[in-house]
């Protein structure tokens, strides 16, 4: 279980990005959401060790992590998969993955994962992560080395940016199967309906506080009617609203 | 043949033992071991120090071997080695240099410089493998200055590939080749220096028959105040292609000089070069430290895997 209390960040400018952030994540699935500029991108980089808050406490399964190094939260169960991944010259799928996995990744556990999300092994485990793979390769490969690793806690952040040549149905089954083998929180940062569609709990951030947090049933229907959901909402969702609603 | 003798052997040509097929073993300025076979033939060289190596025409999948090691302070060993490749061969060859300074005083350094000379025959297929180690807690230096000349005849195709990732404390590498008509030839170099290490590899490749291409590719890693010079000059005679292109990461105090030149002697002939040279990104060290591994960890990864 993570939990934060009274986070707060503030860059080296004295500009305040993150206000007194109080959250519990013990849920399956928790989908952040809110405007873009609104914070979430660097609470999930606080969670992760890349930015150390500047006020609050971090506690994960009730140890405090607030002054660990990524590193050490890494090593702890935390898992992070970047909105823009990041290219290795030279290191290639199979290395990424064997060091995401903490040992050496046989070419089955790389099939395993790669055609999690929908790549096939045999195409792209000697592939460097280079400017030879297209954003949407480059993304799927990011969520796969968050399978390897198997952690506790997993953050993605837009995870469904740049992947619209596979689909959301996938992607959502990926989260599902993750969370049936590791049984950890999985913390979704998306504007994406149908990702909040999933969320057990959705939390709203906006200009570094937390507007809105809920169970999903509750806060949905109010978001998708308001200007705070970053998709308007269509036929197709309002549908599936009247499902939940039901 | 000692332990360090045979460390140096292991390092340079992945030898633990004799290996298969034609070999010449040299070790401080002597032959110590040479092996022949029905289409590969060694021969000492009378006039000056070193050998000819003669392919007989069509001999395919073969392998020569032609390691050096040094292990006696202060040695300087010059070696003139010649390459005869006949016509539709197919074979590899593997050098390297490895040397060992021990206990040597500063300003006692340790030398080799090999001059080898290809001489490859029409639609022969070589592949060259050359590795430079050193090592010695002595101060005396390890200086290896490798000259590499390549004559491609018609429709031949070099693939060269030069490793030198450590020991070495100045280095001068001089490579040149000239092509004949839909001759091609690539050459992969990896170089990594560190403490105040210096090195500086040039090349001059000369495109001069029709259809012929180069590709000219360096990786390199400087580390503390080492320097590096990394020259490149293709020139396109013909309708030919030649690509160079240079990528190096600086570390601590390093300086690292690239120098691409093209010259283009022909409206046909298609040139490009590219050099970049840059830190590891902040983010690529981030990324390997959100899977758990350490700075130290993430750096040692991201230099291995860029020089693999």
């Amino acid at each position: 279980m993570l939990e934060l209390r009274h986070v707060g960040y503030e860059t080296g400018e004295n500009k305040e990005i993150l206000h007194d952030i109080s959250l519990t994540v013990q849920d399956r699935f928790v989908a952040i959401t809110g405007p873009n500029g609104g914070g979430k991108s660097t609470l999930a980089k606080v969670i992760a060790g890349i930015y150390q808050p500047t006020s609050g406490q971090i506690l994960l399964d009730g140890v405090d992590i607030t002054h660990l190094s990524i590193t050490e939260r890494a090593n702890l169960g935390i898992s992070y998969a970047f909105q823009q991944p990041v290219r290795f010259k030279g290191l290639r799928v199979k290395d990424l993955l064997s060091l995401a996995a903490g040992k050496n990744t046989s070419v089955n556990d790389a099939c395993a994962f790669l055609s999690e999300v929908g790549l096939c092994a045999r195409d792209y485990i000697d592939r460097e992560l280079n400017d030879s793979l297209s954003g949407g390769e480059l993304k799927r490969i990011e969520i796969a080395m968050v399978l390897a690793r198997g952690t506790r806690l997993s953050i993605f952040d837009e995870p469904e940016a740049g992947i619209d040549l596979w689909s959301f149905q996938n992607l959502i089954r990926v989260f599902e199967k993750m969370y049936e083998q590791t049984k950890g929180s999985i913390l979704i940062i998306s504007h994406q309906e149908r990702i909040l569609n999933i969320a057990d709990t959705i939390v709203v951030i906006k200009d570094g506080n937390i507007a809105q947090t809920g169970p999903r049933a509750d806060l949905l229907p109010g978001l998708l009617g308001s200007a705070d959901a970053a998709s308007a909402a269509c036929s197709v969702l309002a549908n599936k609203v009247e499902g939940v609603r039901r | 043949m000692d332990a360090i003798e045979k460390k140096l052997l292991h390092e340079v040509a992945e030898l633990d033992s004799l290996p298969v097929g034609a070999y010449n073993i040299r070790a401080n300025g002597k032959l110590e071991s040479r092996n022949t076979t029905a289409h590969i033939n060694i021969v000492t060289k009378e006039d000056k120090p070193g050998i000819d190596i003669f392919i007989a025409p069509g001999t395919k999948n073969e392998s020569v071997h032609i390691p050096v090691i040094l292990s006696q302070a202060g040695l300087k060993d010059l070696v003139y080695n010649d390459f005869h490749i006949g016509e539709d061969c197919d074979v590899t060859i593997i050098a390297g240099c490895g040397i060992h300074n021990c206990g040597g005083a500063a300003g006692n350094e340790a030398r080799h410089d090999g001059i080898h000379t290809f001489y490859v025959g029409r639609n022969a297929k070589l592949r060259y493998v050359e590795k430079h180690y050193g090592e010695g807690d002595g101060r005396g230096k390890q200086v290896m200055n490798p000259t590499t000349i390549v004559h491609l005849a018609e429709g031949a195709h070099m693939e060269m590939e030069t490793t030198q990732i450590a020991g070495i404390d100045d280095t001068l590498r001089k490579t040149s080749g000239d092509l004949a008509e839909g001759a091609s030839l690539v050459i992969h170099e990896k170089i990594m220096t560190t403490g105040d290490q210096k090195a500086t590899t040039d090349f001059v490749v000369d495109l001069n028959g029709e259809g012929c291409s180069a590709n000219v590719v360096s990786r390199s890693v400087a580390k503390d105040v080492s320097r590096q010079e990394f020259i490149s000059r293709i020139n396109g005679n013909c309708a030919c292609a030649g690509h160079t292109e240079c990528d190096a990461i600086i570390m601590d105090h390093a300086c690292v000089l690239a120098s691409p030149q093209l010259t283009a002697n022909s409206v046909d002939a298609s040139l490009i070069h590219e050099a970049a040279i840059g830190k590891i990104a902040g983010e690529q060290l981030i990324k390997l430290m959100t899977l758990g591994l350490t700075e130290k960890e993430a750096e040692d990864q991201i230099v291995n895997g860029f020089l693999a």
